[in-house]
């Protein structure tokens, strides 16, 4: 048997991530994939409306802007480069890569984009052939939402970017692909794993689950952080990946952060529904089965995992228009701080009804924070606050409405009650909610294409 | 017996599923994870966020990993994309959990 050792990194648990991630994995150690992850539920809708006003755009720009900074590293290292930052452009990802290959002066570089996730314009046809979309949580239909639709993309598996990287491709773009997928995908390409070994796609999911949030296995957001050394030089996770589907996950030597088994037990666990059933595009996974051990300092193994068939359906998220909300806030000291804040959010409602149009009750929202908001009716509360933050708004399908009560928020400090401060941030402006709408689409009705293109 | 936080003898991680959280929770040890399977119930949980979560708790085990991971439907004011609440996706609820109290046996303590 091989004793093949894939190493396989995560630099950007999310869109907004430390730029220092992948900067600081490409040159801090060794590597041989590096993936990033930059697609959540709303960014696609972002996205949509970017491509709508320019139709170059709709993908994360943040991406190719950082591959500019990385890329003649990875370039020399062989590091290549898998993220879902295609967002509903992926296209338009590859022409804005190239164009920085080019300014690099680099050649040879193949870059591959996987397409037919975005499945927005399809809607009509495919309800007309038998598709509902029908929310998977609340079982509503999705007629209601059709015409405010604003994105629908398929979770597409790992099958395609292997592929690209079977065509050689140097980076690969996806646009919705599961956050594991970018992980399993390396794996399958490069021990040549079969789409119905289903342990082994498993254990390729819980690779990429464990790395999908970056340094959240290393350190980050865990409970017992006065034993996590140097955060701000924290280690993005590496995994040593072995043909079997057994792991290894660690971090480059040197980099802050730490490694053990509660930190990777932490990130199992992170948004984990029934852990029998982790449902996937290319397998469902038992997290029960998942086993933890301790293999030298800043090292935990990962084996016995088991998968079993995925399901013939895909889900796809949607998002539609749900009108707007707005947040202002405002800083009240004692005495009777809590009183005043609560006094001044009633002055602002009154004084925008004054205006002609009141926000009905129940679009209202008042939080006062320093009474134990995160911690309601957990932890007790302090008697009398030195100083709360009022956060006061609405939602409403009138955005002229909510810009008015944005303009009333200032006007407490001078005309409501005293001890009031903090309005640096300035006006609030409304901003679109953005409504999100599982649904699922029968697999056979979902066709991805895989381009590669050499610079 | 002892009274204890739970903060004392697990750790937990919690984020947002739909418009409701899950709040995992791992013990320390192998002993009180088998005393926290038996004694740490769905009623508990539910009870303990009363003012945050308005749905129903479900409960999984995890044996291979010592821990338990509850599911808090309707605990977000409405849902990470649309509610206009601080902690939009649950991020704190782990730690919210943690904060329950709990009669442990002493030899679990040692």
């Amino acid at each position: 048997m091989s004793e093949k050792t894939v190493l396989i990194a995560n630099g950007q648990g999310f869109w907004g991530d430390s730029l220092l991630g992948p900067k600081r994995l490409v040159s801090e150690g060794p590597l041989d994939y590096l993936t990033l992850d930059y697609l959540a539920e709303v960014t696609m809708s972002i996205m949509q409306k970017q491509r709508l006003r320019n139709p170059e755009l709709g993908y994360a720009t943040d991406f190719v802007s950082m591959l500019k900074e990385i890329l003649p590293t990875c370039k020399e290292k062989g590091i290549k480069v898998i993220a879902n930052a295609g967002g509903v452009n992926p296209r338009g990802c590859l022409k804005a890569i190239q164009e920085v290959v080019k300014e690099l002066g680099l050649t040879g570089i193949k870059i591959g984009i996987v397409e037919g996730d975005d499945i927005l314009d399809q809607i009509p046809e495919l309800m007309k052939s038998g598709e509902t979309f029908k929310n998977l949580d609340t079982g509503e239909g999705v007629e209601q939402v059709l015409s405010r639709m604003s994105s629908a993309n398929v979770y597409i598996g790992a099958k395609p970017i292997a592929d690209a990287l079977a065509l050689g491709a140097d980076i690969v773009v996806t646009g919705r692909a599961t956050d594991p997928s970018v992980v399993l995908a390396p794996l399958i390409y490069e021990f040549g794993w079969s789409m119905d070994d289903f342990d082994k796609l498993a254990a390729g999911t819980v690779m990429g689950h464990i790395l999908e949030c970056g340094a959240q296995c290393t350190g980050g957001n865990y409970c017992d952080w006065k034993s996590v050394p140097d955060f701000a030089r924290i280690g993005y996770p590496v995994v040593e990946a072995k043909a079997d589907g057994t792991f290894v996950v660690t971090k480059h030597e040197g980099t802050g952060g730490l490694v053990n088994i509660d930190t990777i037990s932490s990130q199992l666990l992170y948004e984990l529904g029934d852990p029998k059933g982790y449902l996937g595009p290319d397998c469902q996974t038992d997290f029960t089965t998942i086993q933890l051990e301790q293999d030298g300092e800043n090292r935990v193994r990962v084996s016995g995992i088991k998968g079993s068939a995925p399901t013939p359906t895909y889900k796809v998220s949607m998002s539609y228009e749900n009108g707007y909300k707005i947040v202002g806030t405002l800083t009240y000291t004692a005495p009777d701080a809590v009183a005043k804040a609560e006094l001044a959010a009633q002055i602002l409602f009154d004084r925008v009804a004054l205006y002609g149009t009141p926000i009905p009750e129940e679009d209202r929202f008042v939080e006062v924070f320093g009474t134990n908001v995160c911690y309601k009716g957990i932890v007790k509360q302090s008697e009398e606050p030195a100083e709360v933050l009022l956060r006061v708004g609405a939602k409403s399908q009138n955005k002229e409405l909510l810009n008015l009560l944005g303009r009333e928020v200032a006007p407490l400090i001078t005309s409501g009650p005293v001890g009031v401060t903090g309005f640096a941030a300035g006006r609030p402006r409304p901003t679109e909610i953005v409504g999100y709408w599982p649904a699922l689409i029968d697999k056979t009705k979902v066709t991805t294409t895989v381009t590669v293109e050499e610079v | 017996m002892a009274k204890v936080q739970l903060m004392d003898i697990a750790i937990a991680r919690s984020g947002d599923k739909g418009d409701g959280s899950n709040v995992g929770i791992k013990a320390r040890t192998p002993a009180i994870y088998q005393f926290l399977k038996k004694t740490l119930t769905t009623e508990m949980v539910k009870e303990h966020f009363k003012e945050i979560c308005f749905g129903k708790v479900t409960r999984y085990e995890l044996d291979n990993l010592n821990a338990l991971n509850f599911i808090l439907e309707d605990s977000l004011g409405g849902g990470g994309t649309e509610t206009l609440i601080m902690d939009a996706q649950g991020k704190v609820h782990g730690l919210a959990l943690l904060f329950m109290e709990m009669d442990v046996p002493d030899e679990l303590l040692a």
